[in-house]
């Protein structure tokens, strides 16, 4: 198991020092997984003195997340609508257009809904992502109401039968109380419509602890079904990924990990800790 | 939730108290919170353990004097906030003009960190300080990045360069290039390059960002990062400073209630200045970098400077010498006094965005109180004074039944939200008598009347205090007070 895998090892043969220990609380720390967590790890390495030490910190962060499925279930018979939030420049719009190809490449028929009216051109980014894939994009004016927007998105996409409906929304700070508020009422209007069945939160993975409150914040707004943790294609751990699905108990569903279309991919937990624990 | 580190501070000090000697170990204890408050405010490991190691020497040191102390929490966290502010780099830095112009400032940073919008803050700040700045879109990659900063610099009336539509297309160099060539035959003082967003370890845009930074030799490279950003940020700096180079950072998205113990890192990693704070969706939520700003947010100590400055812009000089006089001269304070610092504090912005600034704000419990404030209120606030006659105004006590239903009518609320008004009005009035008599409510913290409703305790804060901010000595000697036991608190009572 990589650097790791030698560590485990003196561990387990109680040959470890204290710079060892220390090594291994800075991998923990640096991929930002947070104070409390590593120390609970570091606990249970001290405690755990067994050959099996590996796969026992494996088994402890796995058995700490979220049992929930990670796959997006989709529903048969009406349109299966998927709403997606998050902080300014976490990479939504992107994530949006990714799940589409994704979804396009299973056969599905696809509307999206460019409700983010705030930022400049952000309509255009979608529409311009929306004629590569081929998928049909419904937008609004800038400025207007993104309940709207969605709303007019969920009656076509009933209407026309559509499978499945990807709502983009403005990027907001959690901190803005009157966006988290817009937030809820495009989810209220929607549902006058068809039920939302997942709202995916995006979070950037290089994100630090404030990932946790972010979350939080829009959990209590919007009711969260998932996370979607972008950025996940470089030297970045995106260890705040697994300290929110640890304290929020929401699956971390897709990870976002190129800048090329086809480079989303469903989070695998066991993958993601061995990586974690054996890449320094 | 995260406690801040003035909580934690003060938490670890509550044992000490008591014994009213401190010892080494004692040091040790409060220098292990100070390590974990700033870990969880995203601080780099490295350089948490740098500058706790620090703090202990100095704290160790400095243990005699401290001793000596009758305030020893408070001695402690001076040491902390003078070596926060250290590192974070003094006094704050400006632009650097070229003596040839165009001055060349180019942008880069990671995919999301804010360049776009912060390009077409930059330039709104340079024109404002009338120079004519011109952006470049040389962010070729992302979708519609061009049109976004197109759009950006139409409603800033800036001329924008954008020769290319991106998406994919076009030569990020030539455009740079020629965007130069053009400031220099039109005349353009200050040239904003926006550059793709890319990745640390992405070579191949690491290579255009030099490319580009090649053709065009900035006078300026701003590296551009969001406040929210955790451990990754030392590398993410590394990587753009080994691979492109940069003069000076800009923080991002402060006005979310990350710490921003990025600034920390970054600033002690690369030895570089922080220019530039960015905190808010619209253009004109733009400011330098202060260091000592900084360090009062890292530590929980809200950012009463910033607030200070931004009343004092939105309140013109005339006005508040005229309310001042009025309050020394033992005037009554009336809704037209009101109704002028309304619309005053609406040119400083959102109230949630204010009352943020404020020591304490992003705890729990206070960060509750200010998602319950609706920013619409002072609109509506407005429009019932609005809706009152002069005389109404300057004698609200001649408010009978139908004169207040007439003013709901006209302003299109109910009357209970006008008998709120007026009531929280006649506190306020209240308050600035006791004022005037040397009684000040509370400390810092929020009076109650501002949770409930902004408008009675806000106006009292604002004629009571703002006026008189560009002239202490003329300020009414508040009576001596119990000296709060919350260090921070304590270092706003006693204007440190």
């Amino acid at each position: 198991m990589g650097l790791f895998g030698s560590f485990f090892a003196k561990f387990s043969r109680n040959k470890a020092t204290p710079e060892d220990l220390d090594e291994f609380r800075r991998v923990l720390i640096e991929s930002d997984i947070g104070a409390e967590f590593t120390d609970e790890i570091l606990k249970l390495v001290e405690k755990e003195r067994s050959e099996a030490l590996a796969e026992k910190v494996t088994e402890c962060i796995l058995s700490s997340l979220s049992q929930e499925p990670r796959t997006i279930a989709l529903v048969p018979e009406r349109v299966t609508t998927i709403l997606v939030v998050g902080v300014n420049g976490t990479g939504k719009t992107t994530s949006v257009a990714k799940m589409a190809k994704r979804f396009k490449g299973e056969g599905k028929k696809v509307l999206l809904a460019a409700a983010d009216t705030f930022r400049a051109a952000a309509v255009e980014q979608l529409t311009t992502w929306g004629e590569r894939i081929g998928a049909p994009v419904v937008v609004g004016k800038t400025n207007s109401d993104p309940a709207s927007v969605a709303f007019d998105a969920a009656t076509k996409a009933t209407a026309e039968h559509f499978e499945i409906l990807i709502i983009d929304t403005a990027g907001r700070l959690h901190t803005k109380s009157n966006l988290m508020e817009e937030l809820t009422k495009v989810r209220r209007v929607v549902e006058k419509v068809t039920p939302i069945d997942e709202v995916l939160f995006v979070l950037d993975g290089t994100t630090g602890q404030n990932g946790i409150t972010q979350a939080r914040t829009f959990m209590d707004a919007v009711a969260l079904t998932g996370l979607i943790v972008t950025k996940l294609d470089g030297s970045t751990k995106g260890g705040i990924a697994l300290a929110t699905e640890r304290a929020l108990k929401i699956p971390v569903k897709l990870i976002g990990t190129g800048e090329g279309e086809g480079d989303l991919e469903i989070f695998d937990p066991a993958t993601y800790v061995s990586n974690l624990l054996t890449q320094p | 939730m995260f406690e801040s580190l003035s909580e934690k501070f003060s938490s670890a000090f509550a044992t000490l108290r008591g014994k009213g000697r401190i010892s080494e170990s004692d040091i040790d204890l409060v220098a292990e919170e100070i390590r974990s408050a700033l870990l969880d405010g995203d601080v780099a490991l490295s350089v948490v353990e740098k500058f706790v190691a620090r703090i202990k020497e100095r704290s160790l040191q400095a243990l005699p004097e401290i001793r000596k102390s009758t305030n020893q929490s408070q001695e402690i966290y001076s040491i902390v906030n003078s070596e926060l502010v250290e590192i974070l780099g003094g006094p704050a830095r400006r632009i650097r003009f070229a003596k040839n112009p165009p001055t060349v400032i180019m942008l880069a940073g990671l995919q999301g960190s804010g360049k776009t919008t912060l390009a077409g803050k930059l330039a709104l700040h340079l024109k404002e300080q009338g120079n004519t700045p011109l952006l470049v879109a040389a962010d070729l990659q992302r979708p519609n990045a061009v049109t976004q900063l197109t759009l950006l610099a139409q409603s800033i009336g800036v001329p924008v360069h954008a020769p290319e539509i991106g998406n994919g297309v076009g030569n990020p160099v030539s455009v740079a290039k020629s965007g130069i060539e053009l400031a220099k035959t039109k005349l353009f003082n200050v040239v904003i390059v926006d550059t793709a967003g890319r990745l640390g370890i992405d070579e191949e845009l690491m290579k255009q960002a030099r490319e580009i930074k090649g053709a065009v030799s900035p006078d300026e490279v701003l590296f551009v990062v969001d406040a929210m950003i955790g451990q990754d940020a030392i590398r993410t700096a590394k990587a753009f400073e080994e691979g492109v180079g940069f003069d000076a950072v800009v923080l991002t998205k402060l006005d979310g209630d990350a710490k921003g113990g990025a600034a920390l890192s970054i600033a002690e990693t690369t030895k570089k200045p922080i220019l530039f704070a960015s905190a808010g969706e619209k253009l004109t939520d733009f400011d330098y970098f202060y260091p000592d700003r900084m360090a009062s947010r890292i530590l929980g100590l809200g950012d009463i400077a910033t607030l200070a400055e931004q009343a004092k812009k939105a309140i013109d000089g005339d006005t508040a010498k005229r309310l001042e006089e009025k309050f020394v001269a033992g005037e009554e304070f009336t809704l037209e006094d009101f109704l002028e610092q309304i619309q005053a504090m609406k040119k400083m912005g959102s109230m949630s965005k204010i009352l943020g600034m404020l020591p304490g704000a992003n705890s729990a419990a206070m960060r509750k109180q200010l998602d319950a404030i609706d920013d619409d209120e002072l609109i509506r606030t407005q429009a019932i004074v609005q809706s009152m006659t002069p005389k109404e105004r300057r004698d609200p006590k001649i408010l009978n039944g139908s004169r207040r239903s007439r003013i709901a009518k006209g302003s299109g609320r109910t009357v209970t939200e006008v008998n709120n008004l007026v009531d929280r009005f006649s506190a306020a009035q209240k308050m600035m008598k006791q004022m005037r008599g040397g009684k000040i409510p509370g400390g810092m913290g929020l009076p109650p009347a501002m949770a409930s409703g902004i408008s009675g305790g806000i106006s009292g804060g604002i004629s009571g205090g703002i006026p008189n901010l560009g002239s202490p000595a003329n300020r009414v000697p508040p009576k001596k007070k119990s000296r709060s036991g919350n260090p921070a608190k304590r270092a706003i009572e006693e204007g440190r």
